[in-house]
């Protein structure tokens, strides 16, 4: 059952309702990359939400922000155990991972002049979803915010109620732990093997 | 003159760098290692690539089952609410 809260006035509830329909698409695909949850639940509970304090949005215009903001904390609120797990893996052990360094090093197209773009070629829509799913929640939402939402660090920072240095770091590390993910993924789904192999040279091993 | 910093140093703030998240000082101490370090150049090069990626391949379409199922929902929207508060 919903919960009780004060009466929107018709007006009101119109204004929401055209403001969920119209950021819909977008609310659904950001539930989507966040993660971890039902995308469709967190939707609606944060539209829940977004209804019992309609009151609080002053201005439609910073609606869409208004519901970004509501979904985010709605998801938070639910991963809340899994955003204080520690990181398993250290991510500056020997130093930040540069994605751009390895594929370097690896070099797993030998014959390539475009070697980097190639590389990231390799990658398809599919590919760089399941690596976002793979960058730890609380990496995940500050790249998300940033990057795909494309908020300023400031108010990704006040979306996460956390400082704006906090955040920086946060990106910080999203960064290279995105990186290192997308290297691991490529190394197990054989994205790179096959074109190396392809051109008729000994191929590398990556990421095993 | 402000010191030289190292690839390692370039690097770790690459990011910051492209998004003009960098104090004026740390920001010159980058310009001035890309000046002349092609590699860290294509690190540069490369970083907008990714960031570009990660914007344009990860797109995700509303399906049509999930988007009726939805607007249903919206167009109850705070129905219940009207009704419950009524005398």
């Amino acid at each position: 059952m919903g919960p009780m809260v004060g009466a929107l006035r018709p007006s009101e509830r119109a204004a929401l309702r055209q403001l969920a329909r119209n950021e819909l698409p977008r609310l659904y695909a950001l539930a989507r990359r966040l993660g971890g949850v039902d995308p469709e639940d967190l939707v609606q509970e944060s539209l829940l939400r977004a209804c019992r304090s309609f009151g609080s949005l002053r201005d439609l215009q910073a609606g869409p922000k208004w519901l970004t903001t509501i979904l985010t904390n709605t998801w938070r609120d639910w991963l809340r155990k899994d955003l204080r797990e520690p990181d398993e893996v250290p991510v500056e052990e020997d130093g930040p991972f540069s994605l751009y360094r390895t594929i370097e090093e690896e070099d797993p197209y030998p014959y390539s002049d475009t070697l980097h773009v190639d590389v990231l070629g390799a990658f398809s829509e599919h590919d760089v979803r399941e690596v976002l799913q793979r960058v730890p929640p609380r990496y995940r939402v500050a790249l998300v915010l940033r990057y795909i939402e494309g908020y300023s660090t400031t108010e990704v920072a006040e979306m996460l109620e956390r400082p704006p240095g906090t955040v920086m770091s946060q990106l910080h590390r999203a960064r290279h732990r995105f990186e290192r993910e997308m290297w691991d993924y490529a190394g197990e789904s054989g994205l790179l093997v096959g074109a190396a192999a392809g051109e008729g040279r000994g191929q590398r091993e990556v990421g095993s | 003159m402000t010191p030289p910093i190292g690839c390692g140093e370039a690097v770790r703030r690459l990011w910051e760098f492209l998004d003009g998240g960098l104090d004026a000082a740390d920001h010159l101490q980058v310009e001035q290692h890309l000046a002349w370090c092609l590699r860290c150049c294509g690190e540069v090069a490369f970083a907008r690539e990714l960031r570009g990626l990660l914007r344009t391949r990860t797109g995700i379409t509303l399906p049509d089952d999930v988007r009726n199922r939805m607007e249903h929902f919206i167009d109850e929207l705070g129905e219940e609410t009207e009704e419950r508060s009524r005398p």
